[in-house]
This record gives structure tokens, sequence and C-alpha cells, in this order.
């Protein structure tokens, strides 16, 4: 395999190149429905993030011991347990915000972002590249929720984390938090990222 | 078939993971356990004020700087061979008059358990309030038991009849409005809810002061139902 991408390569890609969001358009369940506000999509992020290493870790240190027919099985389980891992921090430390997220934190079981990375990634590649890859599109993944949730917070409720952003005369656009402005932003934003690639494309020609 | 080939075998992998993974998480579950269970009795004694007194005179007495007094007991319902447990919350008003009381139950839901905090009042003869504790229903329809719109539905209905779900409408007494596109779950709170006053409300007593458990001494004068609460 020596055309496999470097560590480097693979981290950097995951970032803007190949965002999980805004390229491969991966995991846009949870990109929708937690981005109503800053702090839910940063606890989201996170709770991604931790699952994505840590599966892409082990998936790749047993990664010779997988057996084609049985691999989904093995990935499945083993971002089950990590998720609930997850799941079970938040309640404990974090209660307020883990009711907030309700199901969507056990619901990361099913985000195809992390599924996606052991089967392209962790499966086939040693476990430095397989970190590196998962803490690229972590990074992502993040961006990407925290982008769309700048929007919508702001535009929402003319705050952000909780401090005022935008003059109190900002009539709060309450579309904006409710899952109608989800897709608006997404859909907006994913434009914004085309159009810009396309000029570029351009601009090399 | 050689041991080889055999479907066991193969699955070796799989089977050492699960049972390496399950202990993993048996562990942390023994570790957080008791503390999300902390966090679950201190949203519960958070929520206890406006259950039974409502929004407006629980915020009246927190800007007093009264408080109530709540003491819990769990009482256990055999039933059909086998046994339920309820926790319930007795709750006095600051100068030792019962206000009410507030039971805990949960049940099977669309998705997952429901637990539920039920506010009845000191006779236990009317819901003042419910509130869902814990729920893993889908998000936008089953999830909208939890909004106030909805649970508020319970607010003042009597515990002489069992709640029916109905479909749109549904403003008479002893009805509930199903959400649209979430019946099993709307049914599943009704039904805890129906279960719970079913079981519990016998085992509720007027008693004067949070120490004076063993003598029911002020009992209900009159089952008068819309009698005046405190």
């Amino acid at each position: 395999m020596a055309d496999q991408p470097t560590a480097m390569e693979r981290f950097v890609q995951g970032i803007l190149p190949e965002n999980p969001v805004y390229r491969q358009l991966l995991g846009l369940c949870a990109t929708l429905a937690v981005t109503n506000g800053m702090k839910s999509a940063l606890t989201m992020a996170v709770c991604v993030a931790f699952v994505l290493v840590c599966a892409n870790v082990v998936i790749s240190l047993i990664r010779n011991l997988l057996t084609p027919h049985l691999r989904i099985v093995v990935f499945t389980l083993t971002i089950a347990t990590f998720v609930t891992v997850a799941d079970r921090v938040l309640a404990a430390y974090m209660f307020q915000m883990s009711k907030t997220l309700g199901p969507y934190i056990p619901l990361i079981i099913v985000n195809c972002i992390i599924i996606c990375r052991c089967e392209v990634c962790a499966s086939k590649q040693n476990v430095v590249i397989a970190a590196a890859d998962a803490l690229g599109q972590s990074i992502g993944f993040g961006l990407a929720l925290a982008s769309i949730a700048a929007i919508r917070e702001i535009l929402g409720t003319g705050m952000l984390m909780g401090f005022r952003v935008l003059p109190a005369f900002w009539p709060d656009w309450v579309i904006m938090v409710l899952p109608p402005g989800a897709f608006i932003t997404l859909g907006l934003l994913l434009g914004l990222v085309n159009y810009i690639d396309f000029k570029r494309e351009e601009a090399r020609k | 078939m050689s041991l080889k080939k055999s479907n066991l075998a193969q699955a070796w992998l799989v089977l050492l993971l699960a049972t390496l993974f399950g202990t993993a998480l048996a562990g942390i579950q023994a570790k957080l356990g008791p503390v999300i269970e902390a966090n679950k009795i201190k949203e519960t004694m958070a929520k206890i004020p406006v259950l039974v007194l409502g929004e407006d005179l629980a915020a009246e007495l927190a800007a007093e700087n009264q408080t109530l007094t709540i003491k819990s007991r769990v009482i256990e319902i055999k039933q059909n061979g086998t046994t339920k447990f309820y926790t319930v919350y007795d709750v006095w008003l600051p100068d030792g008059k019962m206000v009410g009381h507030v039971v805990k139950a949960d049940g099977q839901g669309y998705a997952d358990k429901i637990e539920l905090l039920l506010g009845l009042d000191a006779q236990g003869k009317s819901i003042t309030g419910l509130f869902v504790l814990d729920q893993k229903e889908t998000p936008g329809l089953g999830a909208k038991i939890m909004e106030d719109a909805w649970r508020g539905q319970f607010k003042e209905k009597s515990t002489e009849n069992t709640l029916a779900v109905v479909k749109g409408g549904g403003g008479k007494e002893d009805q509930i409005d199903a959400i649209s596109g979430a019946t099993i779950s709307s049914r599943s709170v009704t039904g805890i809810v129906n279960t719970t006053i079913a079981n519990v409300t016998s085992q509720l007593q007027v008693t004067d002061g949070p120490d004076d458990n063993k003598s029911p001494a002020v009992q209900n004068e009159e089952p008068g139902k819309n009698k005046e609460r405190s």
C-alpha cells in the first residue's frame, strides 16, 4: 500500500479539503439537530471527537485481525462502547447539557463520519495515521458545527454563548434556532463553499 | 463442519470484544451511576415546588425565601406477583400544612423507559403537575411529551377517573389530546399516570407535619373534588 496518505496528509485533509460536513456531507443529522446553540454544538463536537479518536485507534490496533464480513460488526461494537462512555460521562457531569442533547448523543453510534473513518483509514493504516486522521476529521466536524451554530445562534437570539453580540434592537429571527433555520444555514454555507471552490478553480485556469 | 469454518470460531474477535467492552461499560456504570442518580434527585427536588404549587405560588415562595419541607419514602405495590416501587415525596408548607405529594413513576415508552414526576394534591384527588425526568422518545415527535403545552393538559385533572388519550380535540374532562405523530408516546405517558394514580393514591395521607407520619390526624374532611388547596 504505497499510495496511502501519510499522517500529515490525513490530518490536513479532514479539516478543510475533505471536511466531513461541507465536503463529504456526512453526519448531517447531528449537524442539523444540535447547531441551534453554540454550547450544544461544541459539546457534540467534543463527544464526536472523543468517540472518533478512540474508535479509530482501537480499530487500527486490531486491523490485522479483522475479517471482511465481520468488520462492520466490530466497528459498530467499538463505536457503541465509546458512545455509551460519552453519554454516561455527560449525564454524570453535565446533566443539563445531557438533557438538552437528549438522544443525539446515543445517536452518535450511527454517525456515518465515524464508521466511514474506520472503514477508509483505521482498518487499513497504522495507529499514528489513524489517530491523525481522526483528529483532522474531528476538527473539521467541529469547525463545521461551530460555523453553523454561530450563524444560527447570533441571528436567532442576538447572542453567542450567552453574550449579546447584536444590538438589542435586533429582531430575533426565531426561525434560525428552529429546524428550518438549520436547513437554510447549511444550504447557504454549502453553496458558499462550492462557490469559493468554483472561483478558485477558474482562477487557476 | 470443521471448527475453523464454524460461526463461533470466526466470530471470536467479536465475542472477545463484546466481553471486554461489556465489562468496561459495567465498570463505568458502577462508578457513574450514583452520580447520575444524584443529579436526578437534585432535579426532582428543584421541580417539586412547581409541581405541587404551580409556577406562580412556587415563585412567590422562593421570593419570600421560604422553603417547603420535603420528605421522601418508598412504597411498594404488589400486583399479580410483581412488585412495583414508587418514590413518594410528601410536601409540607413552611407552616406545617401539607400541600401535596410528588410521585416518581416510570414505564415503557416508545423508545426507552420514561421517567415522570407526578404532582398530586394533599388528598390525592387531583393532579397538580407533570414533569418528564428522563426520556429517549423520537426528537420532534415523541419528545414533545416534555413540552409544557402537552404535559400541562394533565394539570387539574381529577384522579377519580382513568384518563383517556384521544386524537384531535380532547378538551373534555378525563381526556388527553395525543401528540400528532406520537400516539404511542402520548399513550405511554398517560398509561404511566393512570397506573401510578391507581396504585398510589390509597397510600397518600394528609399529615400535619413531617414528623407526624404515623397518625393521619387531619384526614380529608369531606372528599370535595374542587376543594381549595392551601
